[in-house]
């Protein structure tokens, strides 16, 4: 059983072709590792997906439902939850009510059950010493997490984390991998676009290769990595690197 | 996990207090105070009223309007209309021209929220022209010249005089408070949670379930049938109307935007402060004529420039200070 379907979704930005054709298939309560270089299309297709922006052609279906055209508050409703690249905090609320507003809103939970929800997620993602700050007041890494409380709080059945591990201390990222996979343990089905490889393979088991909008590559972790598309692309992010 | 969620602090608990006892001196004033000072505050609290209104739809929806004496004007006919032509007793019009405008915002606001930033700004200001020159042609609330409210209905609220400026002033104390109260349980319930979201970040909102335009839509209509019950009493404490003292601009937007920005927008306590500023500089230099034009713009000027959250930010930035706090604290046990 799928929990989302995409096929053949495609959206441009004046001549940019941003997303090409990508058609991906997640399983229930499975996590879908995402890489790529910087710029290939990663966040539109998280975008396409939670209806931030809509596809050009293509259809997606979220658990057996057409949802294409559906507006983002809709998705989140039937439990599509995402984070951030750039984290979006509520600057002039405190943390804990970032997150109230994912559990009153996305998760539709009494005032009770909505805040016992939110300490819950703030507990999960190690932010409840930062309850009562202002979200302005947090570090980027704070920022980063409150995006993926704030998905958590929606109680979303698939989840879509948008680069959440880079900076972090490895004892700060082997937390948060821990996190993760406590979620997709109560049943969320997950997708993860990381560069911190390491992180992603420690908990998904696929990874797509998204690159100038097309997925090129796709399947079990330790093959995609050894395959020759992906070596070809981090190649050539390397020889960037020694050039830039 | 246990956990309590604490929503009033020590200073908004003495800030409660204080108010309490500034409310019963203001329902004493008329025993305390003199005629003319009673109709001063009278408009002290329309203004209030109308500063808060304002402040709502700008400094929480992002809805910048120029156009809110479209409901001021209208209040003030719909009281003309109900109390000659239906027979209401006047205070009564009020809440049900209230209803009225509430109404007339759903259509008007649905056309206007199609407009983005400084097009929903004009939008607002040509609505309420339409509805000047609409009432203008009404030829039996006087059209352009205007009417008075008949002697009959006048002598309706009590019989003498005395009494009637006593109600009247009452009125308007009840409408400033029930605003202010509104405002604030509108702030610290669900919908305010939504409205600070939006705007914070109007996309982080909407992919967490929030619904953007029903929000705005709720607060919109809210502030425009609470805007035309004070335009209602606006035009009882002056018995008389016309189209353009009804629909004015200055009166009841430039002055109204003066007040919040002055005071601070975005803030609970802002309008208070602004409105008390602005009454403040217009007693003392009201008799200077032009200059006293002058002076505000400048001031406001220099307001927007300096201090940009207005008096009561700058007072809050240094002393930490709310006084009437919509946040949430979490108390672990
Ligand atoms: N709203 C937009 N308007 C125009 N171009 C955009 C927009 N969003 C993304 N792009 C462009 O689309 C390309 C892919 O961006 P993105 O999906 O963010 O890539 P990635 O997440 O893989 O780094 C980039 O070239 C980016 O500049
Ligand atoms: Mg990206």
């Amino acid at each position: 059983m799928t929990i989302i379907t995409l096929d053949r979704v495609s959206k441009r930005y004046g001549a940019l072709q941003v997303t090409d054709a990508v058609s991906l298939a997640l399983e229930r309560g499975s996590a879908l590792g995402i890489i790529g270089p910087n710029g290939a299309g990663k966040t539109t297709l998280f975008n396409l997906i939670a209806g931030t922006t809509l596809a050009d052609s293509g259809t997606i279906r979220f658990d057996g439902e057409d949802v294409t055209r559906m507006p983002a508050r809709r998705r989140c409703h039937r439990g599509i939850g995402r984070s951030f690249q750039i984290p979006h905090p509520f600057v002039g609320m405190t943390t804990y009510e970032n997150v109230l507003v994912g559990a009153t809103f996305g998760g539709r939970l009494s005032e009770r059950d909505a805040a016992a929800k939110a300490v819950d997620v703030l507990e999960l993602t190690g932010l409840a010493r930062k309850a009562n700050v202002l979200a302005g007041q947090l570090t980027l890494l704070e920022r980063k997490r409150l995006e993926m409380a704030r998905a958590l709080a929606s109680s979303p059945r698939l989840l879509l984390l948008d680069e959440i591990a880079g900076g972090l201390t490895e004892p700060e990222c082997a937390e948060l991998v821990d996190a993760i996979r406590n979620v997709r343990a109560q049943g969320v089905s997950i997708i993860w676009i990381e560069h911190v490889v390491h992180a992603l393979l420690a908990v998904v088991d696929r990874i797509a290769v998204i690159d100038f909008g097309r997925k090129i590559a796709e399947g079990e972790p330790a093959a995609t990595m050894a395959s020759p598309e992906v070596a070809a692309i981090y190649m050539g992010m390397e020889s960037e690197a020694a050039h830039g | 996990m246990s956990f309590r969620i604490e929503r009033f602090t020590p200073a908004s608990r003495a800030t409660a207090i204080v108010a309490l006892i500034a409310l019963a001196f203001l329902v004493a004033a008329p025993w305390l105070t003199g005629r003319a000072n009673i109709r001063l505050l009278g408009e002290m609290f329309s203004f209030l009223a109308l500063a808060s209104l304002w402040n709502l739809l700008a400094g929480y929806c992002g809805l910048v309007s120029v156009g809110q004496q479209a409901f001021v004007g209208f209040g003030g006919y719909m009281l003309f209309a109900l109390a000659i032509f239906l027979g209401f007793d006047p205070l009564l019009a009020i809440p049900v021209a209230g209803l009225l405008g509430a109404v007339l915002a759903i259509p008007v606001g649905t056309l206007l929220f199609r407009l983005q930033g400084a097009y929903f700004a004009i939008g607002s200001w040509v609505f309420a022209e339409v509805l000047r020159l609409s009432f203008a042609q009404v030829s039996s609330l006087g059209g352009g010249s205007g009417a008075s409210l008949p002697t009959s209905v006048v002598t309706g609220i009590a019989s003498n005089r005395e009494w009637r400026e006593i109600l009247i002033y009452w009125t308007g104390l009840a409408l400033a408070v029930a605003v202010l109260l509104i405002v604030i349980a509108l702030l610290r319930s669900k919908l305010g949670l939504a409205l600070t979201g939006l705007r914070d970040s109007e996309i982080a909102s909407e992919s967490l379930g929030v619904n953007s335009w029903l929000t705005k839509m709720t607060v919109y209509v809210s502030v425009a049938g609470l805007t035309t019950m004070i335009g209602s009493f606006i035009f009882l404490q002056k018995l008389r109307i016309s189209p353009d003292a009804a629909f004015s601009v200055n009166d009841w937007t430039a002055y109204v935007i003066f007040i919040a920005v002055i005071g601070g927008i975005g803030t609970i306590e802002g309008p208070i402060i602004g409105t008390i500023i602005f009454f403040l500089l217009r007693e003392t230099l009201a008799d200077l004529g032009t200059t006293y034009l002058l002076v505000l713009g400048a001031l406001a000027i220099l307001v927007m420039l300096k201090a940009p959250r207005g008096v009561w930010g700058l007072i809050s930035e240094r002393s930490r200070i709310s006084l009437v706090p919509v946040r949430r604290q979490v108390r672990f046990d």
